[in-house]
């Protein structure tokens, strides 16, 4: 063990490795909001929708969540271009993302309606609501509240999940990380204190969303669950 | 100059799916294997270990795969111990499912009812035997859904080991999507190998998981 840590190549590059982690967190946020929205319309689908929907969104939860995000990743940044639908790095990778995500949160939004007391549906047709009115008025704050836990470790695994954008050359965390690697050649240091890093904001996003299900979640967990 | 897709691709990413096949297997038992270790040093009556389990724990669910993957792959060879791929996949796979499996183990074992250590102390067994024989058992039914549904984690995480050139299925892809640039078929067949390996897993998860609890 002659080896001696040499972590300037680190410090001389924090704002670029800064920048990364700026784009790590948009590509998060951005990620985190478009699969929540896929998941409550397919979860919608799932539970109110028609049989040929339901196989629709059976079929996309099967697919995405049994192949990797890598292969999903190549498909939409190579293969689409070459039907013509041509997309930048960081969009390509923005699409892959929370097209993965929705199929999780499409499942953990289903089973969170799973849980919501059936009477409240006959409630609401009884007051001459739609589907999509009880739906959106009455189920899916609970539900939503019922997933929270769920919702919240996904979402964790989409945070660390960006990182692999980078062989697409989105330029987030991993990718600025190789960049200054393959110029500095101190690999090592350069991805501990990428790990670092992302341990950082990974903690950090735990704390967020408990103090969420804190001051948010907690108290109409005890109303649902009486 | 770009030749055709041929069917001569298709069998080499067959061959590649073997390496996933095996190097999930190995993932799987390596892993389990230290995963186990892991469970019980966390519900440990040692303080100092369950903690420093937590921080194993932590660090490794904290972080992505892939930067484990390149510290190890990057390191271990600045460090002195020079590593080929497949060293550094082998232990930055056993690393990561050990932390997962060990993890979703502590949860079966600490939901045993108190009432079986007990029942287990009254026998007069030893601390080993009440595991081996009263606590581990029913721990095992219990976790065999989560440990399965897990499986699918690690097949999918091997697809990573190609950004180091291990020629698994993505790796052997990227080389033949070079040579024919058709990446449209090349990562679509990818993906409906993936798809074969993993379904069946998942598939194979929800019935234990149904079975479990007397639905099925």
């Amino acid at each position: 063990m002659d080896y001696t840590f040499q972590f300037d190549a680190v410090f001389a590059n924090w704002p670029l490795l800064f920048d990364g982690v700026l784009l790590t967190i948009r590509l998060s946020i951005i990620t985190m909001a478009s699969g929540l929205l896929i998941g409550i319309l397919g979860a919608y689908v799932l539970r109110f929708g028609p049989r040929w929907g339901i196989a629709i969104v059976r079929g996309y939860v099967e697919v995405f969540r049994n192949t990797p995000l890598l292969v999903q990743l190549f498909f939409v940044y190579f293969g689409l271009p070459s039907i013509g639908l041509p997309l930048s790095p960081n969009t390509a990778a923005v699409w892959a993302l929370g097209i993965n995500l929705g199929a999780y949160t499409i499942e953990i939004i289903r089973s969170g309606l799973l849980g919501v007391p059936a009477g409240l549906v006959d409630a609401g047709r009884s007051l001459g609501l739609t589907d999509l009115k009880i739906y959106l008025l009455i189920l899916l704050r609970p539900a939503l509240v019922i997933s929270f836990p769920a919702l919240s470790s996904q979402f964790i695994v989409l945070l660390l999940g960006t990182s692999v954008v980078s062989t697409i050359s989105a330029e987030e965390l991993t990718a600025v990380a190789s960049s200054i690697q393959s110029r500095t050649f101190r690999s090592f240091e350069i991805y501990l204190a990428v790990l670092a890093i992302y341990l950082a904001l990974s903690l950090t996003a735990k704390a967020i969303l408990y103090a969420i299900s804190r001051r948010f979640i907690y108290a109409h967990l005890k109303m649902i669950k009486g | 100059m770009f030749r055709e897709f041929a069917w001569l691709d298709v069998i080499s990413l067959l061959r590649a799916a073997q390496w996933t096949i095996l190097l999930s297997l190995f993932a799987f038992v390596a892993g389990g294997l230290v995963g186990l270790a892991v469970a019980l040093a966390r519900v440990s009556r040692i303080a100092a270990l369950r903690y420093a389990m937590i921080g194993y724990i932590n660090l490794l669910q904290g972080t992505p795969f892939l930067i484990q993957l390149l510290v190890i792959y990057f390191g271990l060879t600045f460090v002195g111990i020079r590593l080929d791929a497949w060293s550094s996949a082998a232990i930055a796979l056993t690393l990561y499912t050990s932390a997962f499996l060990g993890e979703i183990w502590r949860g079966c074992i600490e939901g045993v009812p108190t009432t079986q250590w007990e029942a287990a102390e009254v026998l007069g067994l030893s601390h080993f035997q009440k595991y081996l024989y009263v606590i581990l058992p029913q721990a095992l039914l219990v976790s065999l859904p989560a440990t399965v549904g897990f499986l699918v984690q690690i097949v999918k995480a091997t697809s990573l080991l190609s950004v180091i050139g291990f020629a698994e299925i993505m790796r052997i892809a990227q080389t033949i999507n070079n040579v024919t640039f058709q990446p449209f078929i090349v990562y679509g067949i990818c993906a409906v190998l993936y798809f074969l390996i993993c379904l069946p897993l998942s598939r194979f998860s929800v019935y234990l998981e149904r079975r479990l609890h007397g639905v099925a």
